[in-house]
């Protein structure tokens, strides 16, 4: 039974939805243009159901979001779990956005803040949480301009919850949920062992939600227009709109939202199309897969049928890589970059990293490098699934793509050594190094 | 109850002495951190798996009720 239990107002038809606004005035919203495009935050307490459950869960579970930070984990879900417990809780919205290829969340913060902060306000009235934090990396102006929109609704006296924003150190594995709470409780951005998981026991020891910044954007229109508008785009198993990052070879390159299902070509026509022959796609993130350019042009983009194709949806990523460049060279830095990012307390990442991305640059370097094929597929076979968080999990994932993307590659170079496309201008963007390991 | 054996990877400092004591469930990678058998400690094994567990200098391997971890929602 799908009947919405509340009134709700009519929703935009189609897209764009997060970004409606920005696209109708080409300007960040403040409180006021915000609340009159949308109407006020429908606040409902932590009245339940007949079963208990908070009100705001159950249309979160009809409407089927699903968090948008990579995991694609039901939102609902996490909500219940967190209202289950007892004692104070926190909501963090976690717009550390430490994925070098992904703008999605940068620029939601910076067009669309106030839908962020309805959706972490509306969660924390779900599960009793008296406050948000807003979770950031510094880039010099973000931290400022989440701050001057808390300022705004602080002004207006607007919410019942404290907010918050938190400035995160930038490296790769603070975003993660675990690590994220550790350094908000003052320990160190780095991920911890579970249980306890953070709805459970989070930041200071308090029961806490996290979410992805995108998901609670989403869940502050569901919440106005009910879970029938929000699956009125998408498809049955993976409904509604998301925020994707085109780059690469593409003409227009930046953040799109699509209706999920949407076929990854028209995705990239969206940006404009292909502005060289481009020979496979990086889909995910730096922990996700490799996918061939070719028959996967007509994958539909939910996480369902990228996982069926051997990929990941993950965090919306999508470079196009040209033809003209080498793709085991590409995965050969990232890999050298993700070592780098290991938080270094857990023996399968900390040495099986640094292992591989040794692997596969002999593999780039080519010549005798026979053997490392081989020793690269076995290490691959025992790494994942071994540390703490799925930092070594999306290395691998990225690795063996490779190695069956780029097959073709891997052994003209054995016989060959390296080829003229090595030289190609580097594709996937790294972020600078600084002194300190790991912090951009 | 049905047990399971599950490492902490970040208090592992690869000692390897489980891997000494319960070989028919642990193993060691090349950089001497434990590879565990996922499947239920049969009661066969359950007094060698309890012994490792103790055994550890750090407190790292743990013998869990099997289904604990797979009934959290993960990430």
């Amino acid at each position: 039974m799908s009947t919405a239990s509340t009134v709700h107002t009519a929703g935009p038809a189609g897209l764009p939805r997060l970004l409606a606004d920005w696209h109708a005035t080409g300007r960040p919203a403040d409180l006021a243009a915000h609340l009159k495009r949308y109407g006020p935050v429908p606040l409902r307490g932590r009245r339940r159901s007949r079963r208990g459950a908070p009100m705001l869960a159950a249309t979160v579970e009809r409407a089927g979001l699903a968090g948008h930070g990579g995991a694609w984990f039901p939102a609902a879900a996490k909500m219940r779990a967190v209202a289950a417990g007892r004692g104070p809780a926190v909501v963090v919205a976690n717009g550390a956005e430490s994925e070098p290829a992904s703008g999605k969340d940068r620029l939601l913060l910076y067009v669309a803040p106030h839908l962020v902060v309805d959706g972490a306000v509306l969660a924390a009235d779900a599960v009793g949480a008296g406050e948000v934090i807003v979770c950031v990396h510094d880039d010099g102006r973000l931290p400022g301009r989440v701050e001057a929109a808390i300022a705004e609704r602080d002004a207006a006296e607007y919410d019942p919850v404290r907010l918050q924003v938190a400035t995160v150190p930038g490296r790769y594995v603070a975003s993660e949920e675990t690590a994220l709470v550790h350094w908000l409780s003052g320990g160190a951005p780095v991920p911890t062992f579970t249980p306890p998981r953070p709805y459970q026991r989070g930041v200071n020891g308090r029961r806490t939600l996290v979410h992805n910044v995108e998901t609670l954007a989403h869940l502050a229109l569901l919440a106005r227009y009910g879970d029938a508008w929000f699956r009125g785009i998408g498809t049955p198993q993976a409904p509604g709109s998301t925020l994707v990052t085109l780059s690469g070879s593409v003409a227009r390159q930046g953040v799109y939202e699509i209706a999920l299902g949407t076929p990854l070509r028209e995705v990239l026509d969206l940006a404009g199309g292909p502005t060289e022959p481009v020979q496979a796609l990086l889909v995910g993130g730096y922990g996700g897969a490799w996918i061939p350019a070719g028959t996967s042009l007509d994958l539909p983009l939910t996480p369902a049928h990228l996982r069926a194709a051997g990929g990941v949806l993950g965090a919306g990523v999508i470079v196009a890589l040209p033809a003209a460049s080498c793709g085991l060279a590409e995965t050969a830095r990232v890999l050298g970059w993700l070592a780098e990012q290991s938080a270094g307390q857990c023996g399968p990442c900390a040495h099986g990293l640094p292992a591989i991305a040794d692997d596969l640059a002999l593999l780039v370097k080519g010549g005798r490098a026979h053997g490392v094929g081989d020793r690269l597929r076995k290490r691959l076979a025992v790494i994942a699934g071994r540390g703490a968080c799925h930092h070594p999990d999306g290395a691998v994932r990225l690795a063996a793509s490779a190695l069956s993307v780029f097959a073709a590659d891997v052994d003209d170079h054995l016989r060959h050594g390296p080829c003229p496309r090595v030289l190609h201008t580097p594709v996937l963007p790294l972020p600078q190094r600084t002194s300190e390991r790991g912090h951009p | 109850m049905s047990k399971r054996l599950r490492v902490n990877p970040i208090a592992c400092d690869a000692h390897g002495l489980c891997a000494e004591l319960l070989p028919e469930l642990i193993t060691l990678d090349e950089w001497g951190y434990p590879i565990i058998d996922p499947e239920q400690v049969t009661p066969a094994l359950l007094g060698h798996a309890r012994r490792a567990v103790a055994a550890c200098p750090t407190l790292a391997l743990h013998l869990t009720d099997a289904g604990d971890s797979a009934t959290q929602p993960d990430r």
